[in-house]
């Protein structure tokens, strides 16, 4: 098969100037650290517990926080050491507290025993690779990336065990590979996409072994054409070109996302409310088939991630960290530019957090720290003018919200759908007055949330 | 520990996503259209002489100075954005070519005290300050806000002459004459309203910029010329004549009192051109444009809150869940 070419994206986006500057710069394995800290909220759903101590040794590979829940994953020490302390700190995300575990490392990095069954060079026998992986039963494979803590890395963070195993009433009839990356400088799954292009697609296959869906996609924005044209070599090298279709889109934002990705690929609408697993499709994001690989194949769990550490620095790089790497120790690394920064991002511009304390881990939802030298831009009075309400690419009227949040009305809130927005950021992006639309949406859903509660 | 290094903390902004912005301010949008109003400006000052300068500037000033005065009196900070300038603007395009400096001056003074700054300042009028302060005058003055002049250019000595939608309006030369003389601008009429050509030139500049939405002026248009072919007048001339093209370009795209959705403009500016065929045709004045507007400005709230974008994957109302 070759390459599906879509020129036209099926939803309102935005061009944003891409700033894509570690695009180049291979990944660079950072050494071990001396400490991490590890939180126990790295995923939606439900938090861990955990099951290790203060003053505990734990091993590099260790399970050291679990759940019983179903939606919810296993959390594990990057590092060999023992733990110092478990103590709270802030979640950027929320801006609640949480419980975190401290380990200093002994610095000999030790893995726990692996039950690793198979021998296998990935620059060997693919057939081979692919006969074992068609052995393996489901759910020893969804198993196998529970207990290896796999959740969506694109940054929502959601279980992949539970993603790759919808309701028997839902057919899946069709997988997509998330490659878009269409927030502006994080290179991450780009890197990802050409450094480890191999592991990429077996992971992508044992997906598909979980799932058996018709079609299989592989998305990549035309901005990453190296990355379109080295997946598709290994693609016929690998013998998997009568499988997976490479789909190249155009570069826009917010591409990356479910819905408005699987209208661009499949012109097929999510219903309101609803999943993608309603219009028969499950996506996932490339990093998260390379984790799946790895635990499936390596039996390593998702204790390492490929971050971009990219805006004010020096040197701006790609790394490939241990998971509860600090995060000041990554921008010393990199060097910030001036004296100047104000702002240091969790994600990307348009949608990561904000950092209050750089002491923060690098944990599994973590893509990219971007740090600049931001301002706020002084709000001024809505003028009416519908920017906003054109470039929503869930066809909403973010200026209601705005408008209802400030009187207070939530009922207003709900008449204009406000669940159904996927807080992109375009409207506040394109805001001429400098309204913070996205702050305003947040509060709006949690006033609902609030008035819910109160029933 | 190594934190003095990096002492970044101290000075850290807490915001909420997104870190960037298009950079596409309030003022950049009021003053491409302060440059687009530059045209008809320009062209009121060739066909109406120096007076139209005076009047010009003395409507923007007394536009300003009110929002600067208003401002202080509430305790605001004034912000020079360019919406009073455009307020002033418009307010003497729309006005007779020799108004009494005087009149212009409360006029600019109602626009933006009353219509705009006691109803919560930018973008919470309900009318549009401009036209509404035009109607006032024509309440308050009838007599000097229906008395035309031939244009003048230069000269200084004006003679009356009825604005092309006026009854006694005739025309002596042949049709296509009298299209090119309102193409251009050569009749009667408001200060810049009567060359229809560069009114359209900065329509164009509007709408290269995005800055206004195609559909008001193109369903304000269509709808008066469908309206004008039903009832048997000329087209063209009903297009060119009199303030329609102000109209449709400048003044029904206003943001604050024009509809937020694409179809909300569909309806706005449909509705506007059936009261201005209404207006024109059946009324006791020759033009309805100021009117329309004025009164479609009044059922904007309406249109928004009931014609709302058909979000993504809607399936129609969900039973009370």
């Amino acid at each position: 098969m070759g390459i599906l070419i879509k020129k036209k994206s099926k939803f309102r986006g935005l061009h944003l100037p891409e700033n894509k500057i570690t695009e180049k710069k291979s990944i660079e394995t950072l050494p071990i650290p001396e400490n991490i800290i590890l939180p126990l909220i790295q995923n939606i759903g439900a938090p861990c517990d955990f099951i290790i101590e203060k003053g505990d040794e734990v091993k590099t590979g260790q399970k050291i926080a679990d759940s019983k829940s179903y939606v919810s994953s296993p959390i594990h020490s990057s590092i060999s050491g023992k733990v110092k302390k478990i103590s709270k700190i802030l979640n950027p995300a929320s801006g609640m507290l949480m419980d975190a575990a401290t380990i200093a490392s002994d610095g000999e990095d030790q893995w726990v025993e692996t039950d690793k069954v198979f021998d296998i060079n990935l620059s060997q026998d693919y057939n081979k690779l692919r006969a074992i992986i068609d052995s393996l039963e489901k759910d020893e494979i969804l198993s196998k990336i529970r207990e290896a803590g796999i959740v969506g890395l694109g940054g929502a963070a959601f279980p992949t065990h539970v993603k790759l195993n919808p309701p028997p009433e839902k057919r899946i009839d069709t997988v997509i590979l998330n490659g878009c990356e269409c927030e502006p400088f994080i290179t991450s799954d780009h890197r990802v996409l050409l450094e480890y292009g191999k592991q990429i697609l077996i992971g992508l296959y044992i997906i598909v072994s979980v799932l058996k869906p018709e079609n299989i996609y592989i998305a990549i924005e035309d901005n990453k054409a190296d990355a379109i044209a080295h997946i598709s070599d290994l693609i016929y090298d690998m013998a998997f070109d009568d499988m997976f279709q490479i789909v190249s889109l155009p570069s826009m934002y917010p591409m990356g996302a479910e819905k408005t990705l699987i209208k661009t690929v499949l012109d097929r609408t999510v219903p309101m409310g609803g999943l993608p697993m309603d219009v028969g499709v499950v996506v996932n994001n490339v990093t998260t088939a390379k984790a799946i690989y790895d635990a499936v194949i390596e039996d390593k769990p998702l204790i390492s991630k490929v971050i971009t550490v990219t805006g004010e620095y020096e040197n701006p790089k790609n790394f490939l960290v241990r998971t509860g790497t600090s995060i000041s120790h990554l921008i010393e690394l990199c060097g910030l530019k001036k004296e100047k920064i104000n702002k240091v991002i969790v994600g990307g511009p348009m949608m990561g957090n904000i950092l209050v304390n750089t002491d923060f881990p690098v944990i599994k939802g973590v893509n990219c720290i971007l740090a600049c030298d931001s301002r706020i831009p002084e709000e001024q009075n809505c003028i009416n003018c519908g920017s906003c309400v054109r470039i929503c690419p869930m066809g909403l009227v973010p200026l209601a919200y705005v408008r209802n949040v400030k009187g207070g009305k939530s009922e207003g809130l709900s008449d204009y759908y406000i669940e159904n927005c996927i807080e992109c950021g375009s409207c506040a992006y394109i805001c001429p007055a400098n309204i913070p639309i996205v702050g305003y949406i947040k509060t709006g859903k949690a006033m609902l949330a609030e008035k819910k509660k109160a029933k | 520990m190594k934190k003095d290094k990096i002492n970044i903390e101290k000075r850290m902004l807490i915001t909420h996503a997104p870190h960037i912005w298009k950079g596409f301010s309030i003022s950049k949008i009021m003053y491409i259209v302060v440059i687009a109003l530059l045209f008809p400006a320009a062209a009121s000052i060739y066909f109406f002489g120096y007076y139209s300068i005076i009047l010009i500037a003395v409507s923007v000033a007394a536009a300003v100075l009110t929002e600067f005065i208003i401002k202080k009196l509430r305790h605001k900070r004034f912000v020079m954005d360019g919406s009073a300038v455009i307020t002033g603007l418009l307010f003497a395009l729309i006005l007779p070519p020799r108004l009494p400096i005087w009149m212009a001056v409360i006029g600019a003074v109602f626009s933006i005290a009353i219509v705009k700054e006691a109803f919560g300042g930018l973008g919470y009028n309900i009318f549009n300050p401009a036209l509404a302060g035009r109607a006032f005058l024509s309440v308050c003055f009838p007599g000097d806000m229906t008395t035309w002049v031939l244009p003048t250019y230069f000269n200084t000595d004006a003679v009356t002459g009825a604005s092309p939608l006026g009854e006694s309006f005739t025309y002596q030369f042949d049709k296509i004459d009298m299209y090119k003389n309102l193409l251009f601008g050569n009749t009667a009429g408001s200060l810049g309203e009567t060359s229809a050509l560069l009114i359209i030139i900065g329509g164009i500049i509007l709408l290269t910029f995005r800055i206004i939405d195609w559909r008001i002026p193109v369903f304000y248009l269509g709808t008066v010329a469908l309206g004008s072919f039903l009832l048997g007048e000329d087209i063209i001339f009903q297009l060119l004549a009199g303030g329609l093209m102000i109209g449709a370009f400048f003044m029904a795209t206003d943001y604050a009192t024009s509809p937020v959705t694409g179809n909300g403009r569909i309806i706005f500016g449909a509705g506007v051109g059936i009261l201005t065929i209404l207006f024109r045709n059946f009324g006791p004045m020759p033009e309805g444009v100021c009117f329309s507007i004025l009164i479609m400005n009044a059922f904007t709230p309406l249109i928004d809150k009931y014609i709302k974008p058909r979000p993504f994957g809607y399936q129609g109302k969900k039973k009370n869940a």
